[in-house]
């Protein structure tokens, strides 16, 4: 699975990560509409952790798209709900 | 919600996905917009150079904060030795206030300094994926059929795609940032203007507007401890005050009525 820190690079991730890094994603999400900042950031840096540390960067000749996209790790939670919940969702 | 699965990921995904050029063909986009290319690379080099030149301007604000810390102290100093609390207390307010500035300021040009060499390591790379398009293609070209290369080709294009509009993301964000910094320092700068750094501690300025906001927004209790730090070191302390001053104190100061 190829998985893009957005504005930071792009990784190789073992297929049994990807379990956890959905549960993150929606643990992430729910912290983002209750507007708990802290739990946003614990868990938002706990998914970047994961992908840095399981993660091998894919080399500069390596031309793939990613399966899944993280946001910047600079996202605020204020940015974060503008993205993700109500109006920011953009629809598939 | 239950089933919505990496929603973050998923919209975050379709954002990059609109930044990139929806074409039929990404390989024709890729192959044909070189101009668009050089666009960008030239566009993440003028973004490099705006962030070094807001950079370069908060550090000068930051060595002119530093001076004035050295400076109120030695304000504050003079003033206690002189016996005036009221304008050591007005100056080591000051003080602090241009040091919570400085905090913030050492804050904001670390985060340029990351800034900048994200954006320097991006160009590299991407510079270094267009590069490899251009070989891959090629060889893929004389590797395999006409239809199997066109999606060999097409799968490559996106990857660089990706690429580009993720320098993009990356742009935005760092031009964005340093346009809050900018206007931040306008403001510290329009502050000082009005005199809030002001390099005289005028006597008799006690309580104009610049010191009842000061007053607000400095930690008063930061400003006591200073102030008795300094008491302490000029011998003013709670307790007898020994009526020598230090070497090297002014002249004028006022002599000590003290009993001997």
């Amino acid at each position: 699975m190829i998985v893009r820190i957005a504005t930071e690079g792009q990784f190789h991730l073992p297929d049994e990560d990807a379990a956890r890094l959905n549960e993150l994603d929606n643990q992430t999400v729910e912290a983002v509409e209750a507007g708990d900042e802290d739990r946003f950031a614990q868990l938002f840096e706990e998914m970047l952790e994961l992908v840095r540390r399981d993660g091998t960067a894919l080399g500069d000749d390596e031309l793939e798209e990613s399966d899944v996209i993280l946001p910047p790790p600079d996202t605020t939670l204020e940015e974060a709900a503008h993205d993700f919940t109500g109006e920011g969702l953009i629809p598939d | 919600m239950a089933g919505m699965g990496g929603r973050m990921s998923v919209v975050i995904k379709s954002k990059i996905n609109k930044l990139l050029d929806k074409a039929e063909d990404p390989s024709e986009t890729i192959e044909y917009s070189y101009q668009k290319q050089m666009e960008l690379l030239q566009n993440v080099k003028k973004g490099i150079a705006d962030v070094v030149t807001s950079k370069k301007r908060l550090q000068m604000q930051q060595s002119k904060l530093q001076q004035q810390v050295v400076k109120l102290d030695t304000q504050a100093r003079q003033a206690l030795s002189q016996n005036r609390e009221d304008l050591a207390r007005t100056a080591l307010e000051r003080k602090q206030f241009a040091q919570t500035e400085l905090q913030s300021l050492d804050q904001q040009v670390a985060e340029l300094e990351t800034q900048q060499a994200q954006l320097i390591d991006k160009e590299q790379k991407l510079r270094s994926k267009l590069e490899q398009f251009r070989t891959k293609k090629e060889v893929i070209k004389a590797q395999y059929s006409a239809a199997e290369a066109q999606v060999k080709i097409s799968e490559a294009a996106t990857g660089v795609g990706e690429e580009m509009a993720d320098v993009g993301l990356a742009m935005q964000r760092a031009q964005d940032k340093t346009e809050n910094m900018r206007a931040r320092a306008g403001a510290m700068e329009e502050l000082e203007a009005a005199g809030a750094f002001d390099d005289s501690l005028a006597l008799g300025s006690g309580g104009d507007d610049i010191d009842r906001q000061l007053h607000e927004l400095t930690s008063q209790s930061a400003v006591d401890d200073d102030l008795a730090k300094m008491k302490a070191e000029l011998g003013q302390g709670s307790g007898p005050a020994p009526g020598e001053l230090e070497p090297g104190a002014p002249e004028s100061a006022p002599s000590e009525e003290r009993p001997a």
